[in-house]
């Protein structure tokens, strides 16, 4: 009876270190190839996911799309729905604040009472006078807006009614050498369009980097269908993307939403890129997200991001030689009368473009952004050069009896102990009370749920406040900017700046070089 | 509001009276929540904050608070050889267990809630909410009978040493409550180990005293003044009362299964108590730990609200599993042979799985470490339980020890993260020179 135990365990053994060690030399012979088996199943055992994952949707190439099942969804009330109606302001502005690596002073081109066309120079910055900062509409410059330490904070055009364009010279991309592509999108404007990972900065022109990532969407709270923006756009997208394969010395990468009903074809029939689909939760539409599950940033090594947005005005500006700065904004969230959907340009005045609109109920902030990594903005702002949602939330600076306990209006949480997680199609209104006070680090794995990257944040929160760069980049603080730990930053127990933090920490990387 | 207005206006002055605001900071933000605002980052917080965690854990326990408080009363009738039925006697029972739970739960909070006032007041913060769980979790790992100021001197040694040294909630290396029975298991073995702690409200009346009383030597029922308030009340009332000079039953040992399993294996265990009054825990033992189905729809509570930690609970249980299976193999005492499964009717296991293990500041931090830091637990805890011949029970011990190594199994996890990346990085150097030409015309 023992024996015959002993005999069945050692068969087990024995089968298992057969199939253990011939799976090994697939993956050693795969890998000799050059085949890449992270992404592509190499093993002969199927993977977990595999077996149990989403399934690709019909349009998405199955080894090429990829379900995130950590993040977090929060849905507000005030989403922007409907059809966009042209929204042009009367006042745009420039914020050289908008670009994180140049200097706080740039060297302004224009003065006031200046009459500019949309794409003439208004400033450049001194590190780098190659890269012009031009204007988003034609119009006269009425005010060089200046901040703290006499940094310029906007430079303020009042529109005129016709626009007008600098027009540029259309140069053929497939004969144009790499340095006259970006001598052109530098003189252009169009290079302000591109940032650069890690540290999300300016793209610096003197690298070449390995590839180029884009997100056509986004899955923050409120966020609209950017994708929209993109219909009927397909030449102007393939144009931009020929003209990034030739700034990267790697691919060109798109990320497409994977969740429902296939994008618009304009992005779907892309060629020159390579086209990857997820789906699941916030955060992912973000792009330094995506980029971990295509492409890995690596230390060492250099990355480009780019906005749709940025994308559709690098086509227009290579295929018809005009800067066009059209943008879609989504003026949403519970303190608007009437959430829109905006068209109109880049650095918009925010008070034209929500004028009349605000609830005069309770006090009301306004976000460029999102909720979980926009920017308070006063009411004489105006957009950033990324913005495509403008939030408003009510402040909660009330105080809530038994209000930990016993909370009597619902509000979002990822936490179990509210009832809120049996309506997960809920749309709170929510405010923009701490709910708690600053703790020290307690909870663990909460960070991790709503990451979904092989990063354990509150390790390298930790290792950040240490000040140990080295642990600080093995713990892949490359790869993360602000807007992917936000969802973290939201969901912590303990109150934690987790993207305050981050900054620091990218700072201090910087700073090492 | 009234009660707000009221409030804000006898807050004391911070710089002339930090405790006491300290004090008042602490009731303010308990009555309400603060006004405060997302000032960077984030505008929008999640309704969950600490004060939250730590109250579902305490509510996780109130069963356990409910069963352990009527059995200790309980108990100490069976030993007297009074209402064995478990309900009869009710209002005694309970009565005699409040008698003795009353002054621990309020020994463990003035003690350890004062050291952390006052060392919040000291270092000009708030007052973390820590000493919610680990004051909730010592009354139930005591021996009822556990004299009042060694469980204030051991709950300060666990609060200051093990906590407040450390830098306060969040910072300290072993659980809390935990160091607080260490405390007392080393320090004062014979409160806390042996056969007659177990069972609460007896004297030992010695053989001079016996004759001098005229009655024999040996246990009797000790009540103090208030049983003699509630006696006078139960009097009005017309019911049974407590009995003053009740011996202990003759031959009445007041050992745990734990303790007889060690001697004699599950014949001796069943010998005494039947398996279901060990699984739903009419037996002696620390307060809270006997009753396996309370304290598990504890860990239920925590489970389903993702307080606790899953990885820590499942990988707990099959490390413990594992290890008395391999006993079983072995066999080489009675209690090896126990068979597995019953290991889990007896001693403390269920208790230590759902409100020790899981303590997310000792505990790894990270999920994969997580697995392995239960399982090791697990382990280690049954196995100690069996080999131990001092004290037949070793989950306060793992867990302990395994807090010790946690920040390590974390080390190593996080290690094989960092060099994932950096081989990567490598990889891709080799990678890039194959990479497609870039068009310098």
């Amino acid at each position: 009876m023992l024996l015959a135990a002993l005999l069945l365990i050692a068969m087990i053994l024995i089968l298992v270190s057969v199939l253990s060690v011939s799976d090994n030399l697939i993956q050693i012979e795969a890998k000799k190839r050059g085949i890449d088996t992270q992404r592509k199943n190499m093993s002969i055992f199927p993977r977990f996911s595999d077996m149990f994952g989403k399934p690709a949707p019909d349009f998405a190439d199955p080894s090429k799309f990829h379900h995130l099942s950590q993040g977090h969804d929060i849905k507000l009330t005030g989403a922007a729905t409907g059809p966009r109606v042209k929204g042009m302001a009367a006042r745009y502005a420039v914020k050289p604040t908008d670009w994180r690596g140049i200097a706080p002073i740039p060297k302004m081109v224009v003065s006031e009472g200046d009459d500019v066309k949309a794409g003439d120079v208004l400033f450049y910055d001194k590190m780098n006078p190659d890269i012009k900062f031009v204007a988003p509409v034609s119009g006269e410059v009425v005010e060089v807006r200046r901040g703290a330490k006499r940094a310029i904070t906007h430079v303020i055009i009042l529109a005129d009614k016709n626009q007008t364009h600098k027009q540029h010279d259309i140069i053929n991309v497939d004969k144009a050498s790499r340095e006259e592509i970006v001598d052109y999108l530098k003189e252009s404007g169009a290079w302000t369009l591109i940032d650069q990972r890690p540290f999300n900065v300016l793209a610096d022109p003197t690298v070449v980097p390995e590839n180029i990532f884009i997100s056509t969407f986004s899955t923050g709270p409120l966020a609209p269908d950017l994708a929209a923006s993109a219909e009927g756009r397909g030449a102007d997208i393939q144009e931009a993307v020929d003209t990034l394969a030739k700034l990267t010395k790697g691919k060109v990468y798109l990320g497409l939403d994977g969740r429902g009903t296939p994008p618009p074809a304009a992005l779907t029939s892309v060629t020159g890129a390579e086209v990857h689909y997820f789906s699941g939760k916030h955060p992912a539409g973000n792009v330094g997200v995506q980029i971990h599950h295509m492409s890995p940033i690596k230390n060492n090594t250099v990355v480009w991001t780019m906005t749709l947005d940025g994308l559709l005005t690098l086509g227009r500006l290579m295929n018809a030689g005009v800067y066009d700065t059209t943008r879609t904004v989504a003026i949403a969230g519970a303190q608007f009368l009437e959430p829109t959907l905006v068209e109109t340009h880049m650095g918009a005045s925010l008070d034209d473009l929500t004028k009349g609109n605000i609830s005069s109920e309770g006090t009301t902030r306004l976000i460029l952004g999102d909720v979980l990594s926009g920017k308070t903005a006063g009411k004489d702002d105006f957009i950033s050069k990324d913005t495509n949602l403008v939030t408003s939330i009510k402040e909660g600076d009330e105080y809530e009896l038994f209000g930990w306990l016993l909370p009597i209006k619902p509000r979002p949480s990822i936490s179990r102990t509210m009832p809120g997680f049996l309506m997960p199609g809920h749309e709170y209104e929510a405010n923009t009370n701490t709910h708690g006070e600053k703790r020290a680090f307690v909870v663990t794995g909460q960070y991790e749920k709503m990451l979904p990257m092989d990063i354990y944040p509150q390790h390298l929160l930790k290792a950040i406040m240490a000040g140990d760069i080295e642990r600080m980049e093995g713990l892949g603080i490359n790869e993360l900017a602000e807007e992917d730990l936000a969802l973290a930053e939201f969901a912590c127990t303990s109150k934690m700046p987790l993207q305050e933090i981050l900054r620091d920490g990218l700072d201090m990387m910087r700073e090492q070089g | 509001m009234g009660l707000l207005s009221f409030l804000q206006k006898i807050e004391p002055d911070k710089k002339k009276s930090p405790f006491l605001h300290t004090l008042y900071d602490g009731f303010f933000t308990f009555a309400y929540a603060p006004n405060a605002t997302t000032k960077s980052g984030v505008h929008l917080r999640d309704g969950m904050d600490l004060k939250r965690t730590m109250v579902m854990v305490v509510l996780a326990m109130q069963l356990c608070y409910v069963f352990g408080t009527y059995n200790t009363g309980h108990q100490h009738f069976v030993a007297a050889g009074q209402y064995l039925g478990f309900l009869e006697g009710f209002h005694l029972k309970l009565v005699h267990g409040l008698i003795k739970m009353i002054p621990i739960f309020v020994v463990t909070h003035v003690v350890g809630l004062g050291i952390e006032f006052w060392f919040a007041a000291k270092k000009g913060h708030a007052i973390e909410e820590g000493f919610l769980v680990s004051g909730a979790l010592i009354p139930l790992i005591m021996p009822p009978d556990i004299p009042l100021w060694i469980l204030g001197v051991s709950v300060a040694f666990a609060v200051i040493l093990g906590k407040e040294a450390f830098g306060g909630t969040g910072m300290n290396i072993w659980n809390v409550a935990l160091l607080a029975r260490v405390f007392v298991f080393f320090a004062y073995p014979t409160s806390i180990s042996g056969d007659e702690v177990w069972v609460s409200g007896f004297e030992k009346i010695g053989a001079e005293a016996a004759t001098a009383m005229n009655v024999v030597a040996g246990n009797y029922a000790d009540y103090g003044w208030a049983h003699g308030l509630f006696n006078t009340l139960f009097g009005w009332m017309d019911i049974a009362t407590f009995q003053h000079m009740t011996p202990m039953v003759d031959g009445y040992s007041g050992a745990t299964p734990m303790a007889l399993a060690s001697k004699g294996g599950w014949e001796a265990v069943t010998s005494t108590f039947s398996t279901s009054q060990m699984f739903w825990g009419t037996i002696p033992g620390s307060v809270g730990e006997t009753s396996k189905p309370f304290i598990l729809i504890g860990a239920g509570i925590l489970l389903a609200t993702g307080i606790a930690s899953w990885r820590i609970m499942l990988s707990m249980f099959i490390g413990a599993a594992v290890m008395a299976m391999m006993l079983n193999g072995w066999g080489a005492t009675p209690f090896m042979e126990v068979p597995w499964q019953y290991q889990f009717y007896m001693g403390s296991f269920f208790f230590a799985m759902a409100f020790m293990a899981t303590d997310p500041v000792t505990a790894t931090s990270t999920n994969t470490g997580k697995w392995i830091y239960g399982l090791l637990i697990g382990m280690i805890g049954m196995l100690i339980r069996v080999i131990n011949p001092a004290y037949p029970e070793g989950w306060m011990l793992a867990i302990l020890f395994l807090n010790t190594f946690a920040p390590l199994i974390d080390h190593y996890v996080l290690e094989s993260n960092m060099k994932r990346r950096t081989k990567a990085s490598s990889a891709v150097v080799g990678h890039s020179e194959t990479a497609k030409e870039i068009s310098h015309a």
